[in-house]
């Protein structure tokens, strides 16, 4: 079953095209994970979704409620916790609770019991009373996605939920994505973090508002890449860089922390072209080269070329 | 009903945490009170005058051209009766009353002492002060001028001449104080600035820092949202009308003469406006900061000076004071000066209340329409 059917979505901001005609499907319980650059149109997208944005052209179905044309009822079906911190700071943990709670209509009872949760989820137990703006990064965090789904929508929809937070902050917020998507609730969340994006199940890319790639992310690095990646680990990164940019065996090159990622094309046959090229020329010493699995990221990185090429 | 509930609950529990708004309205009022109380000071040019010339003889005639030549007095209209010239001093219309008795002229040909009344309008304050001087003046320079016409008709010295004697009687306000005519317009300054600009910071605070993104997303319907923003900012400016009602007390020993209830009543009618103007200025201001330069600038400081707040409204040029028929302002301080000085009642200021009411529901609608688009 479907969570969310999108079709031919577009959003125009005068003659600035923010969503450019994407169409999608997201599976019920799934965790669907939304890529894109600054400025691609994700928070675009994630607002016509929510029907707190009206789309120019095309419609998208939510937990069987169109976006277009019944934006009130979509809102009762769903969570969303936005790019911002967005719950309010000078309110204590429970209050904001029991604001969010009160605003779904939850009962009494029923809002107890989900307070617990909550609590219990952000590692706040016993902590109700403190300020919310007093709290740190990790577990504002983890309280505020306790809040968005306070009320058990079938979606909760995650705009870059994890920003400015630290890796084990990070860490244990995916876990609780985990939890919700295995008790049932489809998590559509966007991130800069590509190593994130691997513990999704399935993926799309958008790029200036165009969707460019979709599936889950074993699937991408086959079927987007097709050639060998390599990885070098030399001195003299950037110098070698530009050597191996030049280089006729050599389509694409990026730099991941201090090494070298290259995806090299038929020309290529063995290691010592490289070493002889960067070492004959110049004063470049290569540690190491060896054959790698693509990360998601190299995909992407080929992809963005791939779409500035055409 | 219940969701309205909850936004209102959260708006006072954010209040409460905020130390900021808590001194707006709380001390600022007081310290306002205090500061425009002692600080009041006014000019005047032209007197709006109501003249009820009982003699009706060439020399009441020719007193009354003096008034006119003076350039001091404006003569608003001639009454027939006492009662018509009471109208005109109670409603405010006229500053001051010119009466002159019969026999005026008969009294002056005798050479006795005849009188002349002139009634002031008292809460003017420092303007009727000001006035009583000019009569004065006028009736002094006319007296000598008796004087000396008759010494030259006769040709004979040291005659004793009749001569006029003007008996001043000052209504309302027996004092004569500024404080008084400005302490009772102060309570509608305040009420102003406590429910448009803290109505209006409430609103952009939350779009600033994204939590109103937040409210959007939830099934809160924008009016529902809008009542739930504005009814605490309503008894919030309730509580400090009450504070500024006790401190004026406490502090000038100025009682409010005419009806509490009425007075508070006037009060609700007037915050349809500024809750409505606070609403609109929400969906122009992105930051606080741009808020509150909005309120200040192009809100408060344009109603108050247009309001006859502070300036009276005669000595200003036709379009400012046509322009004044819509500032809400001007008729709840109408109101607040009658009620507060006079003990008037709905009996005299029906027309303000229901200026107000319409006044008010006028903006609330528009701002409300505006701000539901802006949502969208
Ligand atoms: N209200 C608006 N009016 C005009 N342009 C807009 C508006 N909202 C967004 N845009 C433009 O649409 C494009 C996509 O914006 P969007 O916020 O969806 O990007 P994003 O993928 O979420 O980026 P980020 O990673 O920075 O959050 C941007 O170029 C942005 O400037
Ligand atoms: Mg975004």
């Amino acid at each position: 079953m479907n969570s969310i059917e999108v079709k031919n979505l577009t959003k125009k901001f005068g003659n600035f095209t923010s969503v450019d005609n994407i169409s999608f499907n997201v599976k019920q319980a799934e965790i669907f994970g939304f890529l894109g650059a600054n400025g691609a149109g994700k928070s675009t997208t994630i607002k016509m979704l929510c029907g707190i944005l009206e789309p120019t052209l095309g419609d998208a179905i939510v937990e069987g409620q169109s976006v277009a044309k019944n934006p009130d009822r979509v809102k009762q079906n769903i969570g969303y916790m936005s790019q911002r911190f967005s719950l309010y700071n000078d309110l204590a943990v429970g209050e904001n609770l029991d604001f969010f709670g009160g605003v779904y209509g939850l009962s009494n009872q029923k809002l107890n019991e989900r307070k617990k949760w909550v609590l219990k989820i952000a590692n706040l137990e016993g902590k109700e009373n403190l300020l919310t703006g007093s709290l740190p990064g990790g577990i504002k965090q983890r309280l505020a996605l306790g809040a968005a789904v306070i009320h058990q929508p079938g979606i909760v929809f995650l705009d870059e939920p994890t920003s400015g937070v630290d890796p084990i902050s990070r860490r244990n917020f995916w876990e609780l994505i985990n939890e919700l998507s295995s008790e049932g609730t489809t998590v559509f969340v966007t991130t800069h973090y590509l190593e994130e994006a691997e513990f999704c199940n399935n993926i799309i890319f958008i790029d200036d508002g165009k969707l460019i790639a979709e599936g889950n992310p074993k699937t991408l690095k086959t079927k987007y890449l097709d050639k060998p990646i390599l990885e070098v680990e030399c001195s003299s990164v950037i110098e070698a860089l530009v050597i191996l940019e030049k280089s006729p065996f050599v389509d694409e090159t990026s730099i991941f922390g201090n090494n070298i990622h290259i995806i090299v094309n038929e020309k290529y046959v063995e290691e010592k072209q490289i070493t002889a090229l960067l070492e004959k020329q110049n004063n470049i010493t290569v540690k190491k080269i060896s054959k790698i699995v693509p990360t998601l990221e190299d995909v992407f990185i080929h992809l963005l070329e791939m779409d500035k090429k055409k | 009903m219940k969701t309205i509930l909850h936004i209102i609950k959260k708006e006072f529990l954010q209040f409460k945490r905020d130390p900021k708004m808590f001194s707006i309205t709380l001390f600022a009022p007081i310290l306002q009170l205090i500061f425009f109380g002692y600080a009041a000071t006014l000019d005047l040019n032209l007197v709006p005058t109501i003249i009820y010339d009982q003699d009706k003889t060439v020399t009441s005639r020719k007193l009354i051209e003096e008034f006119i030549g003076s350039g001091f007095f404006e003569i608003e209209h001639y009454a027939d009766n006492y009662k018509e010239t009471q109208k005109y001093i109670e409603e405010g219309k006229s500053l001051v009353a010119i009466v002159i008795p019969q026999n005026f002229e008969k009294r002056i040909y005798r050479r006795e002492t005849a009188s002349l009344q002139a009634i002031f309008n008292g809460s003017f304050g420092n303007s009727s002060n000001i006035a009583a001087g000019y009569v004065t003046k006028v009736v002094t320079k006319y007296s000598r001028q008796i004087v000396s016409n008759y010494l030259d008709i006769s040709g004979r010295k040291f005659i004793p001449a009749g001569s006029i004697d003007a008996e001043i009687r000052v209504w309302y306000n027996p004092e004569l104080k500024t404080r008084n005519f400005m302490v009772p317009a102060i309570v509608g300054l305040l009420i102003s600035v406590i429910t448009l600009l803290l109505t209006t910071l409430a609103i952009v605070k939350e779009k600033e820092v994204g939590t109103l993104e937040q409210l959007i997303v939830t099934p809160i319907k924008p009016i529902q949202l809008i009542i739930g923003k504005l009814v605490p900012f309503v008894i919030l400016g309730f509580i400090s009308v009450s504070i500024v009602i006790i401190a004026m007390n406490i502090i000038f020993g100025i009682a409010v003469r005419g009806n509490v209830f009425f007075l508070f009543f006037s009060a609700f009618l007037y915050i349809l406006s500024t809750l409505g103007l606070g609403l609109f200025v929400s969906t122009i201001s992105k930051t606080q900061q741009q808020a509150m330069m909005i309120s200040v600038f192009a809100v408060l400081m344009p109603m108050n000076f247009l309001s006859g707040f502070a300036f009276p409204l005669e000595n200003m040029p036709i379009p400012i004071q046509m322009l004044s028929y819509i500032i809400p302002l001007k008729y709840f301080i109408n109101i607040t000066r009658g009620v507060i000085l006079k003990g008037t009642g709905l009996a005299v200021h029906w027309p303000d209340a229901l200026a107000l009411l319409t006044i008010g529901l006028v903006i609330l609608f528009l701002s409300a329409l505006r701000f539901k688009k802006r949502l969208e």
